[in-house]
């Protein structure tokens, strides 16, 4: 059977969870890994509820079916719950790590998960990028707490990837805000 | 681009086409872009703008026109791409065959998407398949390496002098154009040398050479360019085999007329192109892990189709199901199906064949469903007899 781990990104359109998904997949590629990373196939427009997938491992990955049952699950936007299945397909032991300002025990509740086995994380990912990198993009912020609490990816090398295939595509001033977002994300993840 | 120590990257299909394209550098692109080709055409117009290639891109107003200009300036003694998807290679259409006809060499990237009607911007095979009496030679790709690694080796082929035939290389809209897969690319210096520099049989521009091209052809000769045509395309099978070979010795990774695995002693066998083969894979593991005789295979060249050496490879097997993602509309089964069951007639052991279709207009397919086609299967094997020979599956 596939040794593999599945994240599921949700965010809304310019939120950057393609993004999100991308990096992660390059962060854990630099590293050796075999690396899938692929956004929800739909209609692209402003707002409009988007998820973005990955697939890592040790070996080489042969699947090419979409992600339905992922145990890593990361949330850009608090307002899809309710909105969009965020729950669908997680295992018992699933993380879900919530861009909000609420506790982890407050958005267990909302996520409907009382009681049960998963773990809840939460940050404000919004007010960390708007002030480290000077707008709301909370994608950085939440690989940055990925990396906090789980295993998947060290904070070191989400950094260095992103100051060595970005310098040319963003400013310093971007570059140097979006790693201090990372860095912040990391400390001030919490859970429940 | 992230490169890791094993000198393997991460990209998206189309970005590998688009860099395959760089490192080919091509004398002419027209090119009409649509989804989920776009990415290709958008990544290739910038290499262009930046001047890191020579390539004269032509923007037109249809795909018609983009394959009219490939005939035009191939014709002319130029080498030619262009990638295009669905609707645009059905825009096409008439043009696919005059390329043919003509005997030019252009390589072409079909992102494979289905056909509208209703509008649908993901993965079938409708569109490729629907050009598959076209002339082209056709390669399938499963993963993001192998679609760059065909398109390298698409030239070659292409303008091979046993061959001049028009080639297109396939790979899963989506599936495989819009995920980053690890991959490990080529340098430039050895693509330019495995490609060679291209030195057109016949040009226009030649003009020491006057030729004629798209002359009127009566009853009196129009059967024997056919014929000719028909024999260069039977000609090109050895020449994707020598091609594949040779890359692998160059580059490490081999490419035959089609992919096996674990058919050796396989009785339960699936057939299936593209993306879908490695999903398929894991199921095989899971019920070899069980003890189970299954195995797959996966064709790479379509056209011409080598029905000799799918027949050979199928012939040990008890029970095949030939998994189409495309529908010949009341045909007799799939277009790979109807091929594969009329190459394994001429068989001795002629196993059972079934048609399915599956994963129309994107619709995933996943290991339980391979798992579901292979424990039909297992009943055919064991029963000898195939209870519905053609359906749907994935509905």
């Amino acid at each position: 059977m596939e040794n593999y781990i599945e994240v599921r990104w949700h965010g809304r359109a310019q939120q950057g969870v393609v993004t999100a998904a991308k990096l992660l997949g390059e962060s854990c590629l630099i590293s050796g890994k075999y690396v899938q990373a692929f956004p929800e196939f739909g209609p692209e427009r402003m707002g409009a509820p988007v998820r973005a997938y990955n697939r890592i491992s040790s070996d080489p990955i042969r699947l090419h079916c979409q992600v339905t049952e992922p145990r890593y699950v990361l949330i850009a936007d608090p307002t899809l719950i309710g909105v969009v299945g965020v729950t669908d397909g997680t295992p018992a032991d699933a993380v879900f790590i919530v861009n909000t300002a609420k506790p982890a025990a407050q958005m267990r509740e909302e996520l409907g998960l009382k009681g049960k086995g998963a773990r809840v994380y939460t940050l404000d990912a919004s007010k960390i990028s708007l002030e480290t990198i000077g707008r709301v993009m909370p994608n950085t912020p939440l690989l940055g707490a990925l990396a906090k609490v789980t295993d998947i990816i060290p904070l070191d090398a989400l950094i260095a990837n992103f100051k060595e295939n970005y310098a040319k595509k963003f400013s310093d001033k971007v570059i140097e805000g979006n790693v201090s977002a990372m860095k912040r994300a990391f400390e001030e993840v919490k859970g429940d | 681009m992230a490169i890791t120590t094993k000198g393997q990257i991460g990209l998206t299909g189309n970005t590998a086409i688009a860099y395959a394209m760089k490192q080919i550098n091509p004398d002419v692109c027209p090119a009409y872009p649509i989804t989920p080709s776009t990415g290709i055409i958008e990544d290739f117009a910038g290499f262009v703008a930046d001047g890191e290639v020579d390539t004269e891109m032509i923007t037109v107003e249809s795909e018609h026109s983009a394959m009219s200009a490939c005939i035009g300036a191939e014709a002319a003694g130029a080498r030619v791409m262009t990638a295009t998807s669905s609707q645009g290679l059905a825009l096409m259409w008439e043009m696919l065959y005059i390329a043919s006809g003509m005997r030019l060499p252009i390589v072409l990237t079909n992102v494979n998407r289905a056909l509208s009607a209703p509008i649908n911007i993901h993965c079938d095979h409708s569109d490729s398949m629907g050009a598959r009496d076209a002339g082209w030679v056709q390669l399938y790709s499963e993963t993001v390496q192998e679609a760059y690694d065909n398109l390298i080796q698409a030239i070659r082929i292409a303008e091979h002098t046993d061959v001049l035939l028009p080639t297109m290389v396939c790979l899963d809209g989506f599936i495989t154009s819009h995920a980053i897969e690890n991959i490990s690319l080529i340098s430039d210096a050895d693509v330019k040398g495995f490609i060679g520099a291209y030195k057109p049989a016949h040009a226009l521009l030649d003009v020491e050479h006057p030729i004629t091209y798209g002359a009127m052809s009566l009853p009196d000769n129009y059967i024997e360019f056919k014929h000719e045509q028909s024999r260069a395309m039977a000609r090109s099978k050895a020449v994707v085999s020598a091609i594949g070979a040779e890359f692998g010795k160059k580059f490490g990774r081999s490419y035959g007329l089609f992919d096996a695995y674990r058919l050796e002693d396989a009785d339960s066998v699936i057939v299936i192109l593209n993306s879908a083969a490695g999903t398929t894979k894991v199921a095989v593991d899971e019920l070899r892990a069980q003890g189970k005789k299954v195995g797959m295979l996966r064709p790479r060249l379509f056209r011409p189709f080598p029905f000799e050496e799918l027949a050979k490879a199928l012939s040990g097997a008890k029970a095949i199901a030939v998994l189409d993602r495309v529908d010949s509309m009341n045909g007799f089964g799939g277009p790979l199906f109807n091929e594969i069951r009329s190459a394994l007639y001429e068989t001795d052991s002629r196993p059972k064949v079934m048609s399915r279709i599956y994963g129309l207009g994107g619709r995933d397919y996943k290991v339980k469903d391979a798992l579901g086609v292979y424990d039909e299967l297992g009943k055919v094997v064991s029963t000898g007899k195939v209870e519905t020979l053609q359906k749907y599956i994935t509905l």
